[in-house]
């Protein structure tokens, strides 16, 4: 069974694959786009959550 | 005005390649990835063969909702277009009965999640198959 982090880890493992690849033209501009969306989609969720953290403390 | 615009499109993409790319947009809509197979781009059509099954099959795991086209509900209905952009996919999902029909638990929304933005990226690389065919995008 996933534990959320990981359904986080997936779901952006996913998503950054098919934006890289559609989004850029150069295979090496497809990787690189992929690897930011990719950090920007879970970085940008871990950092809601700690803010959500913040918000009930 | 419009004259003016169908034929300089007309000029940019020639009859046959037209063809080529509208058949690469089908084909890339009802199974993930085909699109770009068809133009060549082998190595792109089985990563996003793989992804937007993976993110389909996840959705089912986590018990995601498959939508029904006619529930009055308009956020059941932008579902339900959202996840027919899996083309196949979720034609198979409703015809097997596959995935729940409501979502009951929290991962079941993330699992209704992953199977509409599937639903959504599949539509992304249908089109990007098609500009590929079509000579809009470079490479």
């Amino acid at each position: 069974m996933l534990t959320h982090f990981s359904a986080v880890l997936l779901f952006a493992l996913f998503v950054s694959v098919v934006f890289g690849i559609t989004q850029r033209a150069e295979p090496k501009m497809m990787i690189r786009f992929g690897a930011y969306c990719f950090v920007m989609l879970v970085g940008l969720t871990i950092a809601a959550s700690w803010l959500m953290w913040a918000i009930k403390h | 005005m419009a004259t003016a615009s169908s034929t300089e499109l007309n000029r940019r993409v020639p009859a046959a390649q037209s063809g080529k790319a509208t058949l690469a947009l089908i084909l890339g809509w009802l199974i993930p990835g085909a699109g770009h197979v068809l133009i060549g781009k082998h190595i792109r059509g089985l990563l996003l063969f793989i992804s937007i099954l993976g993110m389909f099959l996840i959705g089912l795991g986590l018990q995601g909702k498959i939508y029904a086209p006619n529930t009055g509900e308009i956020l059941d209905m932008l579902g339900f277009a959202g996840q027919l952009g899996l083309g196949a996919l979720d034609a198979l999902a409703h015809m097997l009965n596959w995935g729940a029909p409501s979502v009951i638990t929290t991962v079941g929304d993330y699992g209704t999640k992953f199977i509409e933005v599937a639903g959504l990226l599949n539509i992304i690389a249908a089109v990007d198959a098609h500009s590929l065919a079509n000579g809009r995008k470079a490479s």
